[in-house]
């Protein structure tokens, strides 16, 4: 196994293995972005990871008056679960909780997908009888009088099997303010890239982990391989100059999204270069046994 | 492959029903085949080649090149492929079709898209009576597609509607939307008395207010709503109009209380 090493920033020959998800996406507007930002941020607060949310939820892009159906300033919203049912459930609790809730909102499908997901034709009994249907072409909206006005929802979203949720990058730094700066310009170059969400605060998570426990009630525990205050204590993956890790998680809504994130990101980690940012870049994966999709780091290469 | 064209050149001096000729009837049918078809709907026996020279071959194109008032049911019961009307059209166009798409450019009689259930149907000069409705006895009107009337539409448009978009933009008759069941239909010009007759749901568009608003309608105010947006581009993605038919905060007005209905009358807020 021969790593490679890019502008300084050493690459490990390893790969990310990730996941087969079921994905859906939501357009939210709103009068101004602020706004739609708001709905967005609320729904998708507290949905990190599916082990403890039950989804991972993000916003993917923000899209301006002429990219919306209703002409107003929005933005687009990825879900993702593990099965179909979560994701609906997930998708109404959210919806109807955060979006229908936010001022002025509006909530439509984000995707055509195989199949639909329920969205105002659930949310619409809100509307205790005085709810409207409408039909225009071959889209269906609900109306629910609310107190300013009215909701307009449509009645469904799609469904896409072909998601991928927990493509990832590690990035090894000398110190804190390093790996943060290394990870805040990965997560940066990321969102420039359609389809995917990293769902972790800030798009970062430091609390890397791995599959089981000592403890027979927990599935999941602290990935001690690579936390430095271990290093004397386990079979350390850090050498003597990393002392801080952090993480990238990307979900996408297909496996060409992930690796178009996982690219950008490591292109943008190797720009800033060892001093400044990382000096190595790994990625979590389980012997490549447990997930459908497997990126090598060195196929994602600038 | 040019489009299957039927020529005028002998005015029907009866009604003619001309439901065979649509393009999922006719489809495998040769030219002289097609001559020998009869057509009902008056008491002489009329061939199709006594009225119509018939060229082209492509049944999923018809023309009807030269029209006439007496060119009854045009393209009903279709589910498929386009039919054209250069001149004016009879009763019953498009009656109950389900997929497709019918241009007339001149005027139709009454009953246009009766019952219509999807496709598109649009008319560039005017309608007669009842456009979009049921006939006599039955439950429901147009359940679906889009039926444009560029000219003027005659009384009881959309009666008993169910779905679907019904635009006029010369102004309409008495009882737009009477017994409305849903659906909307959208009106520039003047539209006659007492619109939304006796409308269950639904929603009825005007640019201006109509010659006489029905009592049994309240004002609910202006309407600030992501919908009125949503209909404006639809509207204007259909090619209906060319900018926003509703614009900021129409005035609303719902009933029809006389049943007692939940329907909507909203008048635009960029008054002509």
């Amino acid at each position: 196994m021969q790593n490679l090493t890019v502008n300084g920033v050493t690459i490990d020959d390893t790969f990310a293995e990730a996941f087969g998800m079921r994905a859906t996406a939501i357009i939210i507007t709103a009068p101004s972005m602020k706004w739609a930002v708001e709905a967005a941020r609320t729904m998708t607060g507290f949905a990190t990871s599916v082990i403890g949310c039950g989804c991972e939820a993000g916003v993917d892009v923000e899209l301006s008056p002429d990219e919306t159906p209703d002409g107003r300033p929005g933005v687009r919203v990825l879900i993702f679960a593990v099965s179909t049912d979560e994701l609906q459930k997930q998708l109404l609790n959210r919806v109807g909780q955060c979006v229908l809730t936010s001022p002025g909102s509006a909530c439509y499908a984000g995707l055509e997908g195989t199949e639909p997901l329920k969205l105002g034709s659930a949310m619409r009994y809100f509307g205790d009888g005085w709810q409207i249907s409408k039909k225009l072409g071959n889209r269906h909206f609900w109306r629910l009088p609310v107190m300013d006005g009215e909701f307009v929802c449509e009645a469904t979203t799609g469904l896409t099997k072909q998601a991928v949720g927990g493509g990832n990058l590690l990035l090894l730094a000398h110190g804190g303010t390093e790996a943060l700066a290394a990870a805040e310009a990965a997560v940066e170059a990321m969102r420039a890239v359609p389809g995917v969400i990293m769902p972790f605060p800030g798009g970062i998570v430091r609390s890397g982990s791995k599959v089981g426990s000592k403890y027979k009630s927990l599935v999941a525990s602290t990935n001690d391989a690579y936390s430095p205050v271990l290093r004397a204590q386990v079979a350390s993956a850090l050498d003597p100059d990393v002392n801080a890790v952090l993480e990238i998680v990307i979900d996408g809504e297909t496996d060409e999204a992930v690796a178009a994130a996982m690219r950008a990101g490591l292109k943008a980690v190797i720009d800033l270069g060892p001093d400044g940012g990382a000096r190595r870049v790994s990625a979590g994966n389980y012997g490549g046994k447990l997930g459908k999709f497997q990126y090598h780091l060195k196929d994602l290469l600038p | 492959m040019s489009g299957l064209t039927f020529t005028l050149f002998n005015e029907p001096t009866q009604r003619l029903d001309l439901s065979p000729l649509t393009p999922q009837k006719l489809v495998g049918y040769g030219k002289a085949e097609i001559e020998k078809m009869e057509l009902g709907g008056g008491r002489e026996r009329v061939k199709v080649g006594d009225c119509f020279r018939v060229s082209g071959s492509n049944a999923e194109t018809i023309v009807f090149e030269g029209g006439s008032r007496f060119l009854d049911r045009i393209g009903a019961d279709m589910n498929g492929g386009t039919i054209r009307v250069t001149g004016d059209a009879g009763a019953m166009l498009g009656r109950r079709m389900a997929v497709g798409s019918i241009v007339v450019d001149g005027s139709a009689g009454p009953y246009a898209g009766s019952q219509m259930s999807d496709g598109r149907v649009e008319i560039k000069g005017d309608a007669g009576d009842f456009a979009g409705g049921p006939m006599a006895g039955e439950m429901r009107g147009m359940s679906g597609g889009t039926l444009i009337i560029r000219g003027r539409a005659g009384d009881r448009l959309a009666d008993r509607m169910r779905r679907g978009l019904l635009a006029v933009l010369g102004g309409c008759g008495d009882y737009a939307g009477s017994r409305m069941i849903a659906g909307t239909i959208v009106v520039a010009g003047e539209a006659g008395r007492l619109p939304g007759y006796l409308m269950r749901r639904g929603s009825i568009l005007l640019d201006q207010p109509p010659q006489e608003l029905s009592p049994t309608f309240i004002a609910s105010g202006p309407w600030f709503s992501a919908f009125a947006s949503l209909l404006d581009r639809h509207l204007i993605n259909e090619g209906i109009f060319d900018s926003p038919f509703l614009g900021e905060g129409p005035m609303r007005y719902v009933g029809d209380n006389a049943v007692p209905g939940k329907g909507e009358l909203v008048i635009s807020a960029r008054q002509v």
